[in-house]
């Protein structure tokens, strides 16, 4: 994306911001305020001006703080976490803090002032946290100075504490909004010249703090960008080709024409149709009406038993991409006096984001704006731009908080592009559309189906002397980042078998180890789905870990810990987990446990489950622990609400997630048959937060990984029936059938 | 036409009988605390008050409602989020991305006003809204923390 724009713009930021958080009701105008003015009313008030110290930090003469926040909210606490590292350094008052989302286009039209917009791999706060520190760091010095010029002492004998500034000598006080016009007029110091706070002397960071964004949330009066309103608005209903790759034809709108509210159907892209109409639900009953042929072409013959048999080839074919290869595996195993094999498979997932996928615009000759839920929100200004046909500096993007995002909302912006399309067709007309749930669930990018063959051989001692790892399926790369998949040759399939430390690093020492993948890719659209392929590989490797341990006829905890040496901080949460959920003390009768381990996003995670199976199969998840050392804790108990939910997010993947295929196009369409888990099977999860202060990893998706293996292999402990395929097979069913 | 009771107010509204009272909520009332979900009357994200009962309003069409019929949605419960269930889920941070919640929270205030002292099987069995963030945990809590937070003579009536 180009940077190169130039324009005056500091003087009318504030116009183009939207108020996002704390104060009930605050969110309610946003769609209204930007048409209506607020940049008139507020020049009527200047008393009342809000000062922007820098980029991050605006103070209002009340001492109310603003801190702008540039990476996107959907649900994930981000929003707070970064407020509280600015808040830390800039010393203001917690109480005070309120927040901003700067907009894609101000931070162009500013040189990027803000950094990346892009929220995803739970990079929110790890990759941010420096620069958004070091920005409130500079307010503060630059606040202080002006208190200091204003006494004529030397800034070294001034404090500050909550916004109150004290000249410690005589006793004097001012605060942040009294300095804040005179601060705003200094030259900032050099940010890097800034010696930041040992994290652990943090007294708002590393807290748990209250998030900022509940209120809102509590009265309905949270505006998500489904719920935009603009003056003249209209509605869209839309609906592309069932089967992917297939192609529209033709519409029929002399069919639609007369139903209430209906303005015409239009063509959206190549794939696409839509139906605008006053309201959604006009639009939505006439789009269900209207006559459409599509051209379903070659991929409608696709059905998931072809599917299926495609990925299982690959598990044996010859010619693969191996990611690692030390020693010499597959003679090891040969050779070996214990051999371990087992199969595991795991299916395409959805989202199933809460909010379904909707966007808001208003497309003139000479400006494109757009209401979005976005976790990229440059990706929505490129996206707006590029099919607008406009200029960057003649587009602009309003983010609102998501209503869910995992994934779905980030790089492609196909939801903006098609908004676009449908904009441009009614110039200076306000068009809102709105996927319908079968839409949202049909038309995914989904989590990628995958198989997998593992492969072991035990020694005598019963250690594990060799092991193969061979990942068959579609690579998100292949189909949205061709560059990083060439010649299939894709790491990010192997997430969390790596050699190199850092991100998703393997935490077992195997002298004899092969991690080989085949790229089989489908017609289906992919991409990213909270935690990737962390669930698919923790899934087969940590389920694997038990069958293995099964046949050393060893602890699995004792198993894993002997291959960990290597690996302290892997070891380290394993323990904590482990210890935490009493690993080895009795349990009530039918109650067993399962453990697992992975790395991902920077950050360890265990879990240890506690199931039981009844008579029937019926399969009772009771208690969960999961340990997680992400480096820093900003928010220790919004750690613990990501964690619960990667908890239920993990767990309806392992009892129900599936989608299938027939006839080209994805079978399930809404949560009858794709079911989400419900408040009744959530078990009572325990959160262990094990930082070791000496790297930031990430939150919102590392923990997702080890929740099925916990639970399957609580299940393979209670049955003595390894489970290989998710979703969730009728444990007895299964047993009965083999 | 239909004449409906919203929050103690009566509006007119013109709309098809087939309309679900979700949309004429929230495109001809104009309030959009009441969410979209799904349209099947699956995920709770459209849950309101129907004469003290929660419903799921974008399976009812609009035909189906009496002038008579009181409605309450999220709007309606307190716009200072002051009663028992809205304070409860602020002290315990409920709410990840927030888009079920609204329905989350009149399923459990349709919960409490029944059953002043539920017990967690009692939660189960009324608590059916789907969340994709996974709030389920402090769902639960809170609806323990509002039940407690009640005057207690209330609650020994529930529980006798």
């Amino acid at each position: 994306m180009s940077t190169s724009i130039r324009r005056k713009a500091p003087s009318l930021s504030r116009r183009r911001f939207i108020v996002s958080s704390a104060a009930a009701g605050g969110g309610l105008a946003i769609g209204m305020q930007l048409p209506f003015g607020i940049e008139t009313a507020a020049a009527q008030r200047p008393a009342a001006a809000p000062i922007e110290v820098n980029a991050w930090v605006v103070i209002k003469p009340d001492d109310t703080c603003v801190i702008r926040i540039a990476r996107s909210e959907m649900g994930q606490g981000t929003l707070t976490g970064l407020a509280q590292l600015v808040t830390e350094e800039l010393e203001c008052d917690w109480n005070k803090v309120t927040t901003e989302f700067p907009t894609p286009g101000e931070s162009l039209a500013r040189k990027r002032v803000w950094g990346e917009f892009g929220t995803g791999g739970s990079r929110g706060i790890r990759i941010s946290e420096d620069y958004v520190r070091r920005g409130g760091a500079v307010a503060r010095v630059m606040l202080l100075q002006a208190a200091a010029d204003q006494w004529n002492v030397p800034a070294s004998e001034l404090t500050v504490a909550n916004g109150v500034i004290t000249h410690t000598p005589t006793g004097r006080t001012t605060t942040y909004g009294k300095v804040a016009p005179a601060a705003a007029k200094l030259t900032p110091p050099d940010p890097k010249s800034i010696t930041l706070k040992d994290p652990r002397q943090w007294k708002v960071a590393g807290k748990p703090m209250k998030r900022l964004d509940t209120a809102p949330k509590l009265n309905g009066s949270l505006v998500y960008a489904i719920d935009v309103k603009l003056p003249g608005m209209l509605c869209a209903a839309i609906k592309d080709c069932p089967v992917f790759g297939g192609k529209l034809v033709s519409f029929d709108n002399a069919k639609i024409a007369a139903m209430p509210g209906v303005k015409r159907a239009v063509k959206v892209n190549d794939t696409t149709v839509a139906v605008v109409a006053d309201t959604w639900w006009h639009a939505k009953k006439a789009l269900d009406a209207l006559p459409i042929v599509w051209d379903e072409g070659e991929n409608a013959k696709r059905t998931s038993a072809d599917i299926d048999a495609h990925v299982k080839e690959g598990l044996t074919a010859a010619n693969v991409y191996a990611m690692r290869n030390e020693g010499d595996t597959l003679a090891a195993i040969a050779a070996a006096p214990v051999k371990v094999e087992a199969v595991y498979s795991t299916p395409f997932l959805a989202h199933a984001t809460m909010e379904p996928m909707n966007c808001t615009v208003k497309i003139t000759p000479d400006r494109a704006e757009a209401w979005v839920a976005t976790q990229n929100g440059e990706a929505a200004l490129a996206a707006l731009s590029e099919q607008s046909g406009l200029p960057l500096e003649k587009c602009e993007v309003y983010k609102h908080i998501l209503g869910g995002g995992f994934g779905r909302r980030g790089g492609a912006q196909d939801y903006v592009r098609q908004a676009v399309q449908i904009g441009k067709q009614f110039p200076g007309v306000p068009i809102k559309m709105i996927w319908s749930r079968e839409e949202d669930m049909t038309h995914d990018f989904y989590r990628p189906i995958s198989q997998c063959r593992m492969a072991a051989g035990i020694d005598a001692a019963g250690n594990l002397v060799a092991l193969q790892v061979r990942v068959s399926g579609q690579s998100i790369n292949a189909f949205n980042n061709q560059a990083a998949a060439k010649d299939g040759r894709d790491d990010r399939q192997l997430q969390g078998y790596y050699e190199k430390p850092g991100d998703a690093q393997l935490g077992y020492t195997v002298p004899n180890l092969l991690v080989e993948y085949a790229m089989r890719n489908t017609h289906v659209p992919v991409g990213p789905w909270r935690g990737v392929n962390t669930n698919q590989n923790g899934l087969y490797l940590e389920c694997f870990m038990d069958e293995a341990a099964k046949a050393a006829r060893k602890d699995p905890l004792e198993f894993r810990r002997a291959l960990m040496g290597k690996h302290p901080k892997h070891l380290a949460v394993l323990d904590a987990a482990a210890e935490k959920a009493g690993w080895g003390t009795p349990l009530p009768p039918g109650v067993h446990r399962g453990i697992a381990q992975f790395m991902g996003y920077g950050s360890y995670s265990a879990a240890v489950a506690e199931v039981s199976v009844g008579a029937d199969g019926k399969v009772k998840v009771h208690r969960m622990v999961l340990a997680l050392n992400c480096g820093h804790a900003v928010n220790p108990d919004q750690i613990a609400a990501q964690v619960e939910g990667s908890v239920a997010y993990g767990l309806s993947a392992t009892f129900y997630g599936e989608l299938t295929v027939d006839k080209g196009r994805i079978v399930e369409n809404n949560f009858h048959t794709y079911p989400i888990l419900r408040l009744a099977e959530m078990p009572k999860v325990e959160t262990v937060i094990v930082p070791t202060f000496d790297f930031w990893g990430g939150v919102g998706e590392p923990t997702i990984c080890v929740v099925a293996p916990a639970v399957l292999n609580a299940i393979h402990a209670a049955t003595g029936k390894p489970m290989r395929k998710l979703p969730l097979q009728n444990p007895v069913a299964a047993l009965n059938k083999a | 036409m239909a004449k409906l009771n919203i929050n103690g107010k009566v509006r007119d509204v013109t709309v098809e009988a087939d309309t679900p009272l979700l949309w004429v909520i929230r495109e001809q009332i104009g309030l959009t605390g009441t969410k979209y979900g799904c349209g099947v009357a699956q995920c709770g994200a459209c849950s309101v008050h129907l004469n003290g009962n929660v419903v799921r309003s974008c399976a009812i069409p609009v035909s189906a409602i009496k002038a008579t019929d009181r409605i309450v949605t999220i709007e309606g419960l307190s716009p200072t989020s002051a009663t028992p269930i809205q304070k409860a889920w602020l002290a315990l941070d409920v709410p990840q991305c927030g888009y079920c919640q609204s329905g989350q929270i009149m399923a459990a205030t349709a919960l409490l006003a029944k059953n002043p002292n539920p017990s967690d099987q009692e939660i189960d069995d009324a608590m059916t809204n789907i969340c994709r963030c996974g709030t389920y945990q402090r769902v639960r809590a809170a609806v323990h923390l509002a039940a407690d937070s009640m005057p207690a003579a209330k609650r020994r009536k529930s529980a006798a």
